[in-house]
């Protein structure tokens, strides 16, 4: 089977399937002029805007950090414009030299360094087009299916989600795997209910060891809320859709992972290996908190799938939407990529929709806009590391 | 399709399963036959959402993937609609549930 793309070389050998300048805001104080910059920029300049402070306990820094350089280092992005405000606990040089070691070009901007806002706005919009010319430069290359770091999200689930569209993915993940690649799926609350079947095809011991602690830490760290995940999910407008426990709901998302063996699981924003099967993060069940994660964990695509609707997109990956819901591909056909209904309607099998789905990443890959893409549908948040949840680290230690 | 389409109109997901998913609003009374398991739906089943292939005695589990979904809180007769006002979680930690719930 043909599983080629022409994509972007990057220095550091990873391949691009976009050639963004990211406009990366080291805090919420910095996130107006960098979208002001991409907007001002064009098209091929995306911001990052969030709403993290200027001062987060250490821990929370430091994944603040380790996102924005995971997303900045992401092969989709050619050059990176990283804007601080001046103040912040995360330093713009900090995030530049770490995304500046993969080669590609980096440049700073400091809100309070040159004069306030719309001197920041003129300097930056002149560095990003300075940006561009660079990341024009990049090589287009023929590359293979074994170089793609697919993240595979669901949001706005309903039956459908476990009986079409995520059966329908994990056929399309089991073929990336099949072609060498990686492909990984996050939302560790999702896994409860579910966790078992996942330790029994995790790949050695200590992997299961760590899926399991990393569950019991989810549900704690709920606890610690004062939410009780068995109670709270599945979510009212999951129960609406059909489902019923927590169980049902994490029994129908496992399967858009499919069905080979667990290699691996990785913190929120760690980098996720090339070549390296089916590999789980640990993310909050958040869905754009989490696209973010595997994004910065350096997945060049998303496939997300939704029964009741979603719009979600991400700045600087295409993410295919699948509904597995007919309904919903009728209604909302504008903001979909993929129609799993025809499973529910029993026109197409599952095993047939799986490699459309495949099909349509590849697609992607190759420069094909998503729907997401087409809309410009960009959230971007960080996942904060919750003060009740350092708590509990400091009573772990 | 994953699992077995019974009637055109509902989806049992595997062969242990003591529900099956309703493909399109059934009507209460629709009998649904498929598979010898012939069954008259008691309840309006919207689409998504699951009825019983077999009575269930309060506090039985419930099957659905093959795998338990969770328990009923009282009987449950064949055909009637299962949903969070008959069933509940029976294990948050999958891991943790004894050998009798899986």
């Amino acid at each position: 089977m043909e599983t080629e793309f022409t994509g972007y070389r990057r220095e550091n050998g990873r391949i691009g399937v976009r050639n963004h300048v990211a406009v990366l805001p080291t805090s919420v104080a910095a996130s107006s002029v960098a979208r002001g910059v991409a907007d001002e920029a064009g098209t091929w300049a995306r911001a990052t805007p969030h709403q993290m402070g200027t001062t987060q306990p250490p821990e929370a820094s430091a994944q603040t950090e380790r996102v924005l350089a995971g997303v900045g280092r992401n092969p989709n992005v050619g050059a990176a414009l990283v804007v601080e405000f001046g103040t912040e606990d995360v330093r713009a040089d900090d995030v530049a030299d770490r995304i500046a070691r993969t080669g590609k070009p980096v440049e700073t901007l400091s809100v309070r360094a040159v004069g306030g806002t719309r001197p920041a706005l003129e300097r930056g919009a002149a560095t990003a087009e300075a940006l561009n010319e660079a990341a024009a430069e990049a090589r287009r290359e023929t590359a293979d299916a074994s170089e793609l770091v697919v993240g595979v999200e669901c949001g706005g689930s309903d039956a459908t989600s476990g009986i079409a569209a995520n059966p329908a993915v994990g056929e399309a993940c089991d073929r990336l795997v099949a072609a060498g690649g990686t492909a990984s799926f996050s939302e560790t609350p999702e896994f409860i209910g579910a966790e078992h079947v996942l330790a029994e095809r995790c790949v050695d011991a200590e992997t299961k060891e760590r899926l399991l602690e990393r569950v019991e830490r989810r549900e704690a760290t709920a606890d610690l809320m004062g939410v009780d995940l068995r109670g709270a999910q599945p979510s009212p407008g999951n129960q609406e859709g059909g489902l019923t426990t927590i169980e049902e709901k994490s029994l129908g998302a496992i399967s858009k992972g499919g069905t080979t063996p667990v290699r691996g699981i990785v913190d929120y924003a760690e980098q996720l290996p090339v070549g390296g099967g089916l590999v789980l993060m640990d993310t909050p069940g958040y869905d754009v908190e989490s696209v973010v994660g595997k994004v910065a964990g350096g997945a060049q695509v998303i496939v997300f799938t939704t029964g009741r609707g979603s719009t979600t997109g991400n700045p600087v990956a295409p993410v295919l939407k699948v509904t597995g819901n007919p309904r919903t591909w009728e209604r909302m056909s504008a903001n979909m990529d993929v129609n799993a209904g025809t499973v529910v309607e029993g026109e197409e099998a599952v095993e047939a929709v799986g490699e459309r789905v495949f099909r349509s990443v590849l697609d992607a890959a190759d420069g094909k806009r998503t729907a997401a893409e087409t809309r410009r549908m960009e959230e971007f948040a960080i996942t904060e590391v919750q003060p009740s949840e350092l708590g509990e680290e400091v009573r772990r230690a | 399709m994953k699992g077995t389409l019974i009637d055109g109109v509902a989806l049992v997901l595997h062969e242990d399963d003591t529900v099956a998913t309703a493909l399109e609003d059934l009507a209460a009374g629709r009998d649904v036959d498929g598979e010898g398991r012939m069954v008259t739906v008691a309840d309006d089943v919207p689409f998504g959402h699951t009825f019983a292939l077999d009575s269930l005695s309060s506090g039985e589990t419930v099957r659905k993937y093959g795998e338990v979904i969770g328990r009923t809180t009282r009987d449950v007769a064949a055909g009637e609609w299962v949903h969070t006002h008959n069933i509940e979680s029976t294990r948050g930690r999958g891991d943790v549930a004894t050998e009798a719930e899986r």
